[in-house]
């Protein structure tokens, strides 16, 4: 698939430009754009079906990053007429919808169709820290599915990296809250999406049925070049 | 709400008779009361501590087709039932929590902001009780009387009011309601949003009206098109009848205005 670059920079001219010489900015404004999938909606079939995969990136994960730039672009207007309270009512905002955008790039990586090698065991290190970690790959499937499952609400469930300890982590996130919210320290390696979105087309209100499905099609090599990146 | 089977006492009798005791009256002539510990959360004559699950006040398609009979099937058949499956479940493993009625049993489950493990579930029953009481086939349109006046004393129009329900519905984050509620102390009405299963009794507010902005809610029907779906519930489903009856029921506790015998 054709990839399209992740950020394109777009450049802002305050308004002041035509009025004032002396008080000329270029403003360099990232604006984000939506990830390609490196496969096809329909690939991930029968784990996830294509018509999820598509509304869940075309639409939902579309509109964080819409949501997200527009945040942000009422954030540098606020922060250029010094105005905090705006600055601090757009942090919700940001948090909200910059968080969904980062969670839903990672999690587009997570996944490959089976063909891929969708659903192989890690081999290599981050296999063997999870042994040592959790005791088997079994354990640590049934801990995050079990974490996924009893979460309230709307949110993520992760197998994370604590950078500093080294040591492997199973967290949940509420909303969109990225992992780093959790730990300052905490490299994510994996996230599941157990907002009702992101299976309920299929699986309806049986979330189990759905984790335990979406493992065929977990990408543990990425997450193993995130791991081995940390820990060389 | 609920299974709890008691006659709800007027609260004023009510009152009398705990006051009654905490004076420490002990009385030959009242040995059958003075066996019982009596606080002021126990009224049932037989301790019922199960619930069940209520059936909406009309057919589970008679709302189509601004929600289906699949999504009124889904959800109330799978996600309420759940919650008072799994409510009950937990229920038989605790010895305190027994007799409340629903509302007595959400703002004690709360814990005054920290919430015990059967809270969500208990709010959560609660909760789509009181939503597809807040519905009705050929709902929507404009409230009437009582609750029209009060709208229009507390946000200036309706149209105002609708404005701010439909523009807190789309900037909920995460899961969570839309509540029109009577606020108690303030003595007038307002629009607020809660997350996952909180519920505005917990703040001694009255609800009114409520929607809910669960993805389950309205996924089937809508997909990710929230907007839609807010403004159908509006025009078509919601039911201002329920309101009318809630808002003199409120009347009772709250003092809108010259007391007056409450007209719905």
């Amino acid at each position: 698939m054709a990839f399209r670059p992740l950020l394109s920079r777009t450049l802002g001219l305050t308004q002041t430009l035509t009025h004032s010489h002396t008080q000329t900015q270029l403003r360099g404004l990232q604006t984000f754009s939506l990830p390609d999938l490196s496969y096809d909606y329909g690939a991930l079939e029968p784990a996830i079906s294509g018509e999820i995969m598509q509304l869940h990136h075309q639409k939902h994960h579309q509109a964080y990053i819409t949501n997200y730039n527009k945040a942000l672009e009422q954030l540098e207007d606020a922060v250029a007429k010094g105005d905090s309270s705006s600055v601090v009512k757009l942090q919700s905002a940001i948090k909200f919808n910059g968080g969904g955008h980062i969670n839903h790039s990672i999690f587009w990586k997570n996944l490959t169709p089976v063909s891929e090698g969708g659903g192989e065991p890690p081999h290599g290190s981050l296999g063997w820290a999870i042994d040592t970690h959790f005791g088997s790959m079994e354990a640590l499937v049934q801990k995050i599915s079990a974490e996924g499952a009893a979460l309230q609400g709307s949110g993520w469930v992760w197998l994370g990296l604590d950078k500093e300890s080294k040591k492997l982590v199973v967290d949940t996130t509420a909303n969109q809250d990225p992992l780093v919210t959790k730990g300052a320290n905490l490299v994510p390696l994996l996230g599941i999406d157990v907002w009702e979105h992101a299976y309920y087309l299929q699986y309806k209100n049986v979330r189990p049925d759905y984790l335990k499905n979406i493992w065929k099609v977990i990408n543990w090599k990425y997450a193993s070049q995130v791991y081995e990146k940390e820990c060389p | 709400m609920g299974s709890s089977c008691y006659s709800p006492s007027p609260s004023s009798s009510h009152l009398l008779v705990t006051d009654f005791f905490s004076r420490g009256f002990k009385s030959s002539k009242l040995p059958f009361l003075q066996k019982r510990r009596f606080d002021r959360s126990q009224r049932a004559s037989k301790i019922c501590g199960y619930y069940g699950l209520r059936t909406p006040p009309y057919k589970l398609d008679a709302l189509e087709p601004y929600m289906s009979l699949k999504t009124l099937e889904m959800h109330w058949g799978g996600h309420h039932r759940n919650y008072v499956e799994v409510l009950n479940k937990q229920l038989e493993k605790n010895d305190i929590l027994y007799g409340f009625t629903m509302d007595e049993l959400v703002k004690v489950t709360y814990n005054n902001g920290n919430p015990l493990p059967e809270f969500n579930n208990a709010a959560q029953v609660w909760n789509h009780d009181f939503f597809w009481e807040s519905m009705q086939p050929g709902g929507g349109d404009m409230p009437k009387l009582g609750v029209l006046q009060q709208i229009e004393k507390d946000f200036g129009s309706f149209t105002n009011f609708r404005e701010k329900f439909v523009e807190a519905a789309l900037t909920l984050f995460g899961s969570g309601w839309v509540w029109l509620v009577l606020k108690k102390e303030e003595r007038r009405l307002a629009v607020i949003k809660t997350s996952n299963g909180i519920c505005p009794l917990v703040w001694d507010d009255i609800p009114i009206i409520s929607l809910d902005m669960w993805e389950h809610a309205y996924y089937l029907d809508y997909k990710n098109d929230k907007g839609k779906y807010v403004n159908v519930f509006m025009n078509h489903l919601v039911s201002w009848n329920a309101a009318m009856a809630r808002m003199a029921r409120a009347e009772a506790f709250v003092n809108l205005g010259e007391p007056k015998i409450p007209i719905a």
